[in-house]
Formats: structure tokens, C-alpha cells, sequence
């Protein structure tokens, strides 16, 4: 059973591919490029498709999806938290 | 399936200029938004022609007209499109497109209303296109290869299902039909914002390149001239942040998934302009689905595959809208409008080749004449893309 993907192993966030992940939920993900698995506790409650930290991040980080950059920390990010707006801003426009 | 694409064929329409096309409509078209009642009052009397009313064609001038002709002109010659009766309020501008479509060597007549109003237009339109829906209705389906045939993509309501999901397996269909020969197209120019350097590494070579990233130089510009934010709600959309997709650059690499791993950007294209040989083309487009959409079929386009994740709805009237989609809340919430579902993909039930071979079949049954969810829906959103004010 997979609750979450991650693209690369060099990502800071994974998305959440099931639906009611709740606080305290043991989750198990799925690094897509190295097809190996991991192990992460929701610190939040992370609706589907959502991101959730598997790196902690300080305010002013860059954030890597796809083993790129898709934009600035502006909050810090604790692991498990979720990773969305609140927290993460683009570094364009 | 897994079939060998290389003796491959799909069941289609061949046009008096060669091209193959999916569809065989009789299409009503108005040149200008005073002409949209008289257009769908034909189609009300001649079941079997379609209406594609719009909103525009009055005082338009430059670049913004002759991309208003160009598509027009494009949506007719679109080899889905079998025969035209184009009205206008006036003579010239109706006989422009007319000319324009009738260099493909299809039935194409046109009617404008000054001085002789709606009645005796609807009443002479009516007419002709009753010959040409019988006409068309003789029409027979042949045999052709890949290489004859053109798809489009362009994702819509896009969550990150949709860059883990539904666009690679896009990405996959795309490698599969490039090396034989087929014609592809990727556009949304903004929604390229971040992941630029990764379409510019893909181009074939320096000249493409450099064309591309003027497209992408120019929209920026654009953004930057009009802009009162950093865009957030409009790209990414409620949507798109609805559906977990928090930055422009994050929903950038989603979307250029879909050109997948290995083929080459071999061209670019300005907004409707059609392809001058095989390989994927990058158009200069907006990303409002629609308005995409509108511009692939004006380019010539017959397929066209649209991932999506929070569940965009789109059609068109000429183009079959090919939906796939990764996220299992949409697949179970609003299962009528997805055609391929590959949300396995996302429990590691299904592989991305296994992905990319199901739209592929779909994709083969939709050319062959089996209709899409949002054609079975009665989508058919016509979106004319403006660039500036009227006169």
C-alpha cells in the first residue's frame, strides 16, 4: 500500500496519493526514479495530492521536486508536515 | 496490449489535401459574433451540421486579426471537418475564409447577411448545408499509418497526480508514436515557467532553441506587463491549489511530462499555425484549456490527449478530447468524463509503459470513430485566443 510518491530521491516533498491522511499516521512512500521505498509520520493532517516534507526546511530554503527547483521555503517545514502556500512560494513573477 | 506501433493503422477520412482525419463534421461557421444566430439556426434545421458560434470578428486589427482569420481558416481546414458553410455580416471578411478553406479542396461556401437579412441567409445556408451533410454522409473510413496522424496534448485542472500520473503516461504515448512518424504538439506557454531549461535542452537544435525561448521570452513579457501578483490563483489555478499544486515552477515540471522521455522538440509554431512535417511542435499557447485546444484544431490536429487531476471537463466541437486521469478521488467522483484511467499507477499496480499503452488503445478506438466522454457529453468549448482590444 502506498500513501505517498516521491519523484527523486534528492526531492524535499512527497504527495500524499491516498485520502484521509490524518496527524500521526505511519505512512509508507514510494521514490519513483530509485523505485525503493520509505517511512514517514504525517505531522498534519494532508489532504490527497497534497505535499507532505520529507526533509525539514528553514524559511528561505529552496524546495526540490522532481530533483528541481520549484520554489522558496517562506515558513519553516518540519518532516511530515504539509508543504503548500502557507509554506512555499514561487521564486517567479 | 504493447501492439507493434510500426504496422499500426487507424480507420479514418481522407481529405482532398491528403491529410486523414477522425471525424467527418459539417460545420456551420460564423465569421463574427452578429452572425452566431443564423449559423445555429442552419444547424437547428439541418441535423447532422454543427454550429460553432463565438463572440469575436468585429473590429479586430494586426496580429490579433489575422490570428482571428488564421484560426477560423484552420478550424475549417481541419481534416475532422468534412465540408463548411461559413456566414458573415458582411462579404469580405466571409470570403476570406472561405478562400482560405477552400485551398484544402474541401466543400466550403460562404453567405453574407447585409441585405438580405436572416431569413433568406438561414434559408440559402440551410440548403447547402443539407447537400453537404448528404454529401459527407457517403464519405467511407480508409486505412492509414501513424505517420498520418496528428495529437495534440494540453493538461487542464492539474493537481500533482497529474505530474506523477496522467502526464507521464502522455509522455510514454509520445515516445512510443514519434518514432513512427506520427505529428505532436505541446504548447501552454506560461505553464512552462521553470521547467523552460528542460524543453530548451530537448530542442533539435540551436534553431529551435532559440525560437522556443522567444515564445517563452514573449508570454513572459506579457505576464510582466499586466500582472498585479505573482499570479497565484490564476496559474496555478484554485484549482490547481485545490488539488495540492503550489507553484508555477511545481506545476511547470508536472506539465512538461508529457513530452515525455526521448523524443525532440523538432519545430515551433505561433498561435494556430500548422506543422510542416513530422515530429513534436511546441506552440505558442495560453494555457486556459480551451483556448489551447481551439488553437491545436486550428493547427490541424485530429486527436488530442488532455491528463487531468481535479477534473477539467473540456471539449470540442471538431477535436475528440481524450481524457486521462491519476487521481482515484476524481476517477470515482466524476467518472463520466474520464476516458483512461491510470490511477493504478499511483498504487504500483500498473506500470508507466502499461499506462502509456492503455491511452494508446484508447487512442486507436477514438480515431477509429468511437466517441470520447465529452464528445458522448456534448463538450464543445470554442475558445477564440484574443491578443489585444478591438478597434
Amino acid at each position: 500500500m502506498i500513501d505517498f510518491v516521491v519523484h527523486d530521491e534528492g526531492d524535499s516533498v512527497g504527495v500524499v496519493v491516498v485520502e484521509g491522511v490524518t496527524a500521526g499516521d505511519e505512512l509508507t512512500g514510494w521514490v519513483m526514479d530509485q523505485n525503493v521505498d520509505i517511512k514517514f509520520k504525517a505531522a498534519s493532517d494532508i489532504p490527497i495530492g497534497h505535499k507532505l516534507a520529507i526533509r525539514p526546511m528553514q524559511e528561505g530554503d529552496t524546495v526540490i521536486k522532481y530533483g528541481t527547483d520549484i520554489g522558496k521555503v517562506v515558513a519553516d517545514i518540519g518532516v511530515g508536515e504539509h508543504a503548500h502556500v502557507h509554506n512555499i512560494k514561487t521564486k517567479r513573477w | 496490449m504493447s501492439q507493434d506501433l510500426s504496422s499500426a493503422t487507424f480507420s479514418g477520412y481522407r481529405r482532398e489535401n491528403g491529410r486523414v482525419g477522425v471525424r467527418n463534421h459539417v460545420i456551420i461557421l460564423p465569421v463574427d459574433d452578429l452572425s452566431n444566430a443564423a449559423c445555429e439556426a442552419v444547424a437547428n434545421n439541418i441535423p447532422g451540421a454543427m454550429a460553432i458560434p463565438h463572440p469575436y470578428g468585429r473590429l479586430q486589427f494586426g496580429e490579433d486579426l489575422e490570428l482571428h482569420f488564421r484560426t477560423l481558416i484552420g478550424t475549417g481546414s481541419n481534416p475532422n471537418v468534412a465540408a463548411v458553410v461559413v456566414i458573415g455580416i458582411e462579404n469580405g471578411w466571409t470570403q476570406k475564409i472561405v478562400d482560405g478553406i477552400a485551398s484544402t479542396g474541401k466543400p466550403v461556401t460562404g453567405f453574407g447577411i447585409e441585405q438580405h437579412g436572416d431569413h433568406e441567409t438561414i434559408m440559402e445556408a440551410s440548403k447547402v448545408a443539407k447537400e453537404y451533410v448528404q454529401w459527407a454522409s457517403e464519405l467511407t473510413r480508409e486505412e492509414a499509418g501513424l505517420s498520418e496522424l496528428w495529437v495534440s496534448t494540453k493538461c487542464g485542472e492539474s493537481d500533482t497526480t497529474s505530474g506523477c500520473g496522467s502526464n507521464p503516461t502522455v509522455g510514454n504515448a509520445f515516445d512510443k508514436l514519434y518514432p513512427h512518424g506520427a505529428t505532436l504538439l505541446f504548447g501552454e506557454t506560461s505553464e512552462i515557467t521553470g521547467g523552460e531549461h528542460l524543453v530548451a535542452e530537448r530542442c533539435r537544435n540551436d534553431a529551435v532553441r532559440e525560437r522556443f525561448m522567444f515564445m517563452f521570452n514573449r508570454y513572459q513579457d506579457l505576464i510582466e506587463r499586466f500582472k498585479t501578483s505573482d499570479l497565484s490563483d490564476s496559474q496555478p489555478t484554485k484549482g490547481n491549489i485545490e488539488g495540492g499544486l503550489t507553484t508555477i515552477e511545481e506545476k511547470a515540471l508536472g506539465n512538461i511530462q508529457k513530452i515525455g522521455k526521448e523524443c525532440l522538440v523538432d519545430g515551433v509554431l505561433d498561435k494556430a499555425e500548422t506543422p510542416t512535417g513530422p515530429g513534436l511542435w511546441f506552440m505558442d499557447s495560453s494555457s486556459a484549456a480551451a483556448e489551447m485546444v481551439t488553437l491545436a484544431a486550428a493547427g490541424g490536429y485530429v486527436v488530442h490527449f488532455f491528463p487531468t487531476g481535479q477534473g477539467n471537463i473540456i471539449g470540442n466541437p471538431i477535436l475528440p478530447v481524450i481524457k486521462i486521469c491519476a487521481n482515484p478521488r476524481t476517477v470515482r467522483t466524476m467518472s463520466e468524463h474520464v476516458d483512461v484511467d491510470v490511477s493504478g499507477l499511483l498504487r504500483r499496480e500498473m506500470t508507466p509503459g502499461e499506462a502509456g499503452d492503455k491511452l494508446l488503445e484508447s487512442m486507436f478506438r477514438t480515431a477509429n470513430g468511437r466517441l470520447t466522454a465529452a464528445e458522448a457529453l456534448g463538450h464543445r468549448e470554442f475558445v477564440l485566443t484574443r491578443l489585444y482590444e478591438s478597434a
